[in-house]
């Protein structure tokens, strides 16, 4: 066997992928809205064409867990001020670089312009950057759900136990529980959903037993799934049986790679290096309150926050994108006027159109049966 | 960036890090956040670490499970 897809064909066989959907055409008996929480579903739901296949009955809600997506556009200017000081040297995850901040700017331009930006596709690569030029003030824009917190808790135990004085961390990290919060809450009725997929490696990381709440509280059944259509269409069954039956509990489709207390490891990791924040300001969803991270005191040293003068302004977002209404649940990419036209993944104006997995970006990308699809990866 | 396809481990380097083949591509990642790591082990791979181990004998039953239904007995 070949080794390098294993876990993967076998997800993606197409006569299984019938057979559940045609299970799925008799489970589903009313009309239901569910949610994809976790972008990198919403990317799989376009990118498999699994969109177009599903029973009419069931329509799907993109939601909000997408890094760059939620990102609001007050901490892109502020990253950008920071990269523009001449003794910084500003290293953050590819996607970030392309999000609009005010009047259009972006990391990239700031850039062009002379600021020191860098890629990175690892946080190792933040420190070793930090090594390799002691003179500098190396600041890791850090950004994402509890998937990219422990690397992030990593390298900042690692810098403190060597003393790397000249490296620093702006540290953007939200969690995934306190969004689901929001998105069910009364102050969000529209969204109205039936049950909610959850997300894949978040979950390796925090455990099924975090959603717990989901069913109890909200009486609003989740399954986690994994990323491969197979393992999406059986979690859309589960929850189909769940909603017919009357039902509400936490099941886990993807019990190959997440276990109820999930990685108890990078879990105390995450305790030990940071604390959660009083608020924070999340694109679409407002100013929502213990939802992100904030580095603790004993790494203050670190704290690109304690050592820098930064200022996170309130900006509100471009007044045509939809970005906000679309991460809430109430909106669809086709629903933006400028869908397309104006804002496209080469210019795109709304942070939904940045990143492979923001709503907008994946249904130009694949279209969805219905609008412009370029490369839509058949696999049924 | 979420990377879905599992990194199957063909090298220990040293205590926290392990070389990967992940879809053809050979790299090495931390393992700072996993107990345990051996050869031949399929990880969960996100920005160069590893998020978590898959569990073989939970995939077979995952996919035992597709199976099991009348209308899967076709295939
Ligand atoms: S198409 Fe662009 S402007 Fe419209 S909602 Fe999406 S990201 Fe925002």
């Amino acid at each position: 066997m070949n080794g390098s897809l294993r876990f993967i064909e076998e997800f993606r066989d197409p006569l299984a992928g019938r057979s559940i959907i045609g299970r799925l055409e008799k489970s589903v008996t009313r009309p239901i809205r569910l949610m994809e929480f976790c972008g990198g579903h919403t990317h799989a739901f376009y990118r498999f064409g699994l969109l177009g296949l599903l029973p009419e009955k069931i329509r799907m809600i993109h939601g909000p867990g997408c890094p760059v997506c939620i990102l609001p556009m007050g901490r892109i200017d502020a990253a950008i001020d920071l990269s523009l000081r001449p003794e910084v040297l500003l290293v953050t995850y590819g996607d970030v670089l392309r999000v609009p901040g005010s009047a259009g700017m972006t990391l990239m331009k700031a850039k062009s312009r002379g600021a020191d930006v860098r890629i990175i596709y690892s946080a190792v690569e933040a420190l070793a950057l930090a090594r390799k030029h002691p003179e500098r003030k190396v600041v890791f824009f850090a950004i994402g759900f509890e998937t990219t917190t422990p690397p992030t808790a990593a390298v900042l135990v690692e810098a403190r136990k060597t003393g790397l004085r000249n490296f620093f961390v702006f540290a953007n990290h939200v969690m995934t529980p306190p969004a689901m919060r929001a998105i069910l809450s009364d102050t969000n009725p529209g969204a109205e959903l039936d049950g909610m997929i959850g997300p894949s490696h978040v979950s390796t990381v925090i455990g099924s037993n975090a959603y717990s709440f989901v069913a109890d509280e909200f009486r609003i059944p989740v399954v986690i799934a994994g990323f491969e259509p197979l393992d999406i269409l059986l979690a859309l069954n589960m929850l189909a049986t769940q909603i017919s039956g009357n039902r509400a509990v936490v099941e886990n489709e993807y019990r190959r790679a997440v276990t109820p207390e999930g990685n108890q490891l990078a879990q105390r990791l995450i305790r030990e290096v940071f604390e959660t924040a009083p608020s924070f300001e999340w694109r679409g969803l407002g100013i929502l309150r213990e939802s992100s991270l904030q580095i603790r005191p004993e790494f203050s040293a670190h704290d690109a926050l304690c050592h820098f003068d930064i200022s996170i302004p309130a900006v509100p977002d471009p007044k045509a994108c939809e970005c906000g209404e679309i991460l809430k649940g109430l909106k669809r990419p086709q629903d933006c006027r400028i869908f397309g036209s104006l804002c496209t993944p080469d210019t795109p104006v709304g942070s939904c159109m940045v990143s492979a997995e923001g709503a907008c970006a994946a249904a130009y990308h694949y279209g969805s049966g219905t609008v412009v699809g370029k490369a839509r990866e058949t696999v049924y | 960036m979420c990377l879905a396809i599992p990194a199957c481990v063909t090298e220990k380097l040293d205590e926290a890090r392990v070389r990967v083949r992940l879809g053809g591509i050979e790299q090495v990642v931390s393992t700072v956040l996993l107990d345990s790591v051996d050869i031949g082990d399929y990880l969960i791979v996100h920005v160069g670490f590893a998020l978590g181990k898959i569990n073989s004998e939970e995939a077979l039953e995952t996919l035992a499970m597709m199976k099991d239904w009348p209308e899967g007995e076709t295939s």
